[in-house]
């Protein structure tokens, strides 16, 4: 049963978990799964500054902000007792790209090589960790979501703009891995 | 006609997810747990499904791998098929609310914005929730992308008049 957890999930089970939170939230409380909203709720609660996006009362939304928390806590919860002592496997193409670029760490989830403290002080460093994070904060709300409000809570309730903001997303996606990112990685 | 503030709070109440089920009750604050609980095991999948890794999110952008379209598309089916049963038997909250949901509005924000947060996507290998994740797994660097997230949204809601949506 340990062994069975502490193993790499297989995509099914973790869908059918990601997807029964839709109704859990909303059986818990008429709550709507959506995770980009709680970056607003900080502005909201730390900086609004007179702008009126970010005048609400965030407080009535401070669920979700425990809900992220809870993120927080798994992601501890499960590195330190449910890790699996194997590597990650990586596509052989995709470690033979990055190999060129003189990433060849693939141990953790998160490549160290790319995202550290150390790494903020070089260009490439800077651009995908303060560049990246802008691109995500400042996409999502422009686009009233990510992938938790448009691509599985949207998409749940039939709504077509999510759709066309979830193709977006792929789209953005495939043109950053495959024609942009190259340039980043070879600083 | 509408003033500018009537349609402000229009949007800050139904295009962005929030406010749209202002509840009548009045809950302790502790109750909010309970959503932590549901935070905890999202996070505890995030983790055990790889789906946080920098790494599977590049192999989906090259086609290299179908593990991160078979999350998404069985969460969507699974979904669906609540939010149908949920609306066909007009099931109740926990507290006997009624459940609600509200029609999304199409705006030009969704294609920009969307194309913006897919590049931002691809560069973090991360979406808005398994940041959080990534931080718990002990990535603490990531702080430093998540704060530039936050900054990222206050600057669209600092400049959001001049933008076409």
């Amino acid at each position: 049963m340990i062994e069975t957890i502490t193993q790499p999930w297989p995509w099914y089970v973790a869908g059918t978990i990601i997807g029964l939170i839709v109704p859990t939230l909303l059986i818990l409380g008429n709550k709507h799964f959506g995770i980009s909203a709680n970056l607003r709720h900080m502005c909201a609660a730390c900086f609004p500054s007179n702008i009126p996006f970010f005048n609400y009362d965030w407080k009535k939304e401070s669920w979700n902000l425990f809900f992220i928390g809870g993120i927080l806590v798994g992601g501890i919860i499960s590195t330190q007792y449910l890790s699996s002592p194997d590597p990650v496997i990586i596509h052989p193409d995709l470690a033979k790209d990055l190999t060129q670029f003189g990433i060849t760490d693939f141990s953790g989830l998160v490549p160290v090589q790319l995202f550290s403290f150390d790494q903020l002080f070089t260009l490439r460093g800077l651009i995908m960790m303060v560049g990246g994070g802008f691109l995500v904060g400042f996409g999502t709300r422009y686009a009233g979501g990510c992938t938790s409000g448009h691509a599985i809570m949207g998409l749940s309730d039939l709504q077509w703009p999510s759709l066309v903001a979830t193709i977006c997303f792929m789209i953005g996606g495939f043109l950053m891995t495959n024609l942009i990112l190259p340039y980043i990685l070879a600083l | 006609m509408k003033t500018k503030q009537e349609e402000t709070d229009f949007e800050v109440r139904s295009l962005d997810t929030m406010c749209i089920n202002e509840s009548e009750l009045v809950h302790p604050w502790w109750y909010n747990f309970k959503y932590a609980a549901v935070g905890v095991i999202f996070g505890i999948v995030f983790i055990k499904a790889e789906i946080i890794s920098w790494f599977r999110i590049q192999e989906m952008f090259k086609l290299q791998s179908f593990h991160m379209y078979g999350v998404i598309g069985t969460a969507v089916v699974v979904g669906a098929i609540s939010v149908f049963l949920i609306k066909k038997l007009k099931i109740k909250t926990i507290h006997g609310e009624d459940i609600t949901f509200s029609s999304k509005k199409f705006n030009l924000g969704q294609i920009y914005g969307g194309l913006l947060f897919g590049l931002g996507w691809a560069i973090t290998g991360a979406c808005p929730g398994p940041l959080f994740a990534q931080l718990g797994s002990g990535s603490l660097a990531v702080i430093v992308v998540i704060l530039s997230a936050i900054l990222g949204t206050w600057v669209y809601g600092k400049f959001r008049d001049q933008l076409p949506h």
